[in-house]
């Protein structure tokens, strides 16, 4: 079958405005819990500001337990949960809320990484200063992390767009999708080329981006 | 100002229990520099975090102030912290802020205004003599800069009690020398209690007023410099005093009294007796010779303390009344053959 080129870069043109607003939309969420879950996971551990067995003891299974399911399977057993809370379980939108489930308890993992890279000594330091422990947190772990954070941030955003892909399950679009629809299931060489060759770009780009944004942060 | 009073602190690893301070009672008066020495695992650090309680006794008390710090609530275990600072071994400074940040970071914790912090800072950075690096970021600046910055921030909230821990242990010995003096201006000018927790005996000598000696998580000896390095009981202090005060008879000397007939003496003597001719006196009034075989005279707070063995030649009686006389002014006490 012969593609009809004019036409078909204003697919790719709404599959890559598509890829960018599922991959954005759940990494903005996505960090919004996964950000806060990621420092409750390293201060409710045993010896830090504030142990807490049992929320400790709650979050870090949980968080693993979200990361073992494969997201293919993730997106179809939560298309009730997605349906009440978008009420759609199809299209681009549907795609976000399991990206969502699947990026934050990531996202919180990759925090915890980045937090407990921190000397014990500076938040021992801080305590001796009389620092509450939200102070030590939001003025403390956090600033002295960001370098790293934003640098975990960008491999998030990276595992989202592969995982953006497989939204085409349920009707997501993108540009993953694109490449599957087209170059997978109907042998359209070139179609796969230009799409995997777009996703190329644009994780080079973010991971670029990235880098030279924690630089600029670690000033170096 | 600082008192702990039967403070223990026991940490427990599973089944294991480790006593890292045992039984601690230990005051410390208003302007001292006070300083506890002993080997790593000593339990000197734990000791120290007991006093601001980042680590909190298992039993005991501590009164800092006259205040009982283990019975209050952490919001005011939080304020009483900020009139006492701490300084690290290795520095714990925020990597991601620059100097002048990181001296204003607990001004800015207590909420002060910029104006009051600009002027605190500057200040500060003028007395550790670091204001051409205030816009230098931690890791642009030598371990001694480090140390001054981590000073600056300790002096930040006008402390009363300065909590040093092992502060000059990651510094080279002309960088020691100079922390030290300006841990000594701080005590000066400021009137700062300072207590300092070292394995340096060269750092006690140098600042400290009074020593106490730790070791498996006692204090096994406590008292003045004075008395500490002229007269160590235990023998992790006396051990602790040869580091720095050359005290011990070298074996040339311990040959030499394996011959009976040779008197061979320990001199040691403190400040104004050190400017009185005691010897020349002695060979003088008494048939005796005098032979100083080895020795060595050092500062302890700006006061000459001396430790000389000497030799005295002569017949038995005249030997014995020149012993008494030295005696009277300064300690003397005769080396055995079996002494080390």
């Amino acid at each position: 079958m012969q593609i009809n080129w004019d036409t078909f870069w204003l697919e790719i043109l709404q599959a890559t405005a598509d890829t960018f607003i599922m991959v954005g939309a759940a990494l903005l969420f996505a960090g919004i819990i996964g950000l806060p879950l990621g420092i409750a996971v390293v201060v409710t551990r045993p010896g830090h500001l504030l142990e807490n067995k049992y929320i400790f003891n709650i979050l870090n299974p949980i968080i693993n337990i979200f990361r073992s399911v494969p997201f293919i399977i993730l997106l179809v057993a939560i298309i009730p949960f997605t349906r009440f809370v978008v009420g759609t379980s199809i299209g681009t939108t549907a795609a976000i809320v399991p990206l969502i489930i699947y990026a934050a308890p990531y996202i919180g993992r990759l925090v915890e990484n980045s937090l407990l890279e921190i000397d014990p000594g500076v938040i021992e330091a801080a305590e001796s200063m009389g620092a509450t422990p939200n102070q030590i947190i939001f003025r403390v772990l956090v600033p002295e992390a960001l370098s790293s954070l934003v640098l975990n941030f960008t491999i998030a955003t990276i595992g989202l767009v592969g995982a953006s892909a497989m939204a085409g399950v349920v009707g997501g679009g993108g540009l993953g999708d694109l490449a599957i629809a087209y170059g997978y299931q109907r042998f359209e060489t070139e179609v796969m080329i230009v799409t995997v060759v777009l996703l190329v770009i644009i994780v080079q780009s973010i991971q670029s981006i990235g880098n030279r944004l924690s630089h600029i942060i670690r000033r170096r | 100002m600082i008192e702990l009073k039967n403070v223990s602190k026991v940490f427990e690893s599973g089944e294991k229990q480790v006593t890292a301070v045992q039984d601690v009672n230990l005051t410390v008066e208003k302007g001292d520099i006070y300083g506890v020495i002993g080997f790593s695992g000593a339990g000197k650090s734990t000791l120290l975090r007991c006093v601001n309680l980042l680590e909190k006794p298992t039993t005991g008390k501590v009164v800092v102030n006259g205040r009982d710090l283990t019975a209050i609530s952490s919001t005011k275990l939080r304020e009483a912290r900020k009139k006492i600072s701490m300084v690290f071994q290795h520095f714990n400074l925020l990597e991601s802020k620059k100097v002048y940040d990181n001296i204003a970071f607990p001004l800015r914790l207590a909420g002060e205004d910029k104006p009051t912090i600009k002027n605190r800072v500057d200040q500060l950075l003028e007395f550790v003599g670091l204001s051409e690096q205030a816009e230098k970021y931690p890791d642009q600046l030598s371990g001694g800069q480090k140390q001054r910055v981590g000073i600056a921030r300790a002096l930040a909230t006008s402390p009363d009690i300065l909590l040093c821990d092992e502060a000059t242990s990651a510094l080279d010995p002309q960088t020691t020398a100079s922390i030290l003096e300006l841990l000594k201006r701080i005590n000066r000018e400021y009137k700062i209690t300072i207590l300092i927790i070292t394995h340096e005996m060269q750092v006690i000598r140098d600042v400290c007023q009074k020593v106490a000696v730790m070791e498996n998580g006692k204090i096994i000896e406590q008292g003045s410099i004075f008395d500490v390095f002229s007269n160590p009981q235990t023998k992790t202090a006396q051990n602790f005093v040869s580091s720095v005060m050359n005290d011990r008879i070298p074996k040339s000397i311990l040959h030499l009294l394996e011959n009976d007939s040779r008197h061979i003496y320990r001199v040691t003597f403190v400040g104004d007796s050190t400017g009185y001719p005691l010897l020349s006196q002695v060979a003088k009034r008494f048939h005796v010779e005098v032979n100083v075989l080895h020795g060595q005279i050092t500062e302890l707070q700006d006061i000459p303390f001396g430790n000389l063995i000497i030799e005295l030649q002569g017949k038995e009686d005249e030997i014995r009344r020149a012993q008494l006389y030295i005696n009277q002014s300064v300690q003397l006490q005769e080396v055995l053959a079996d002494a080390n």
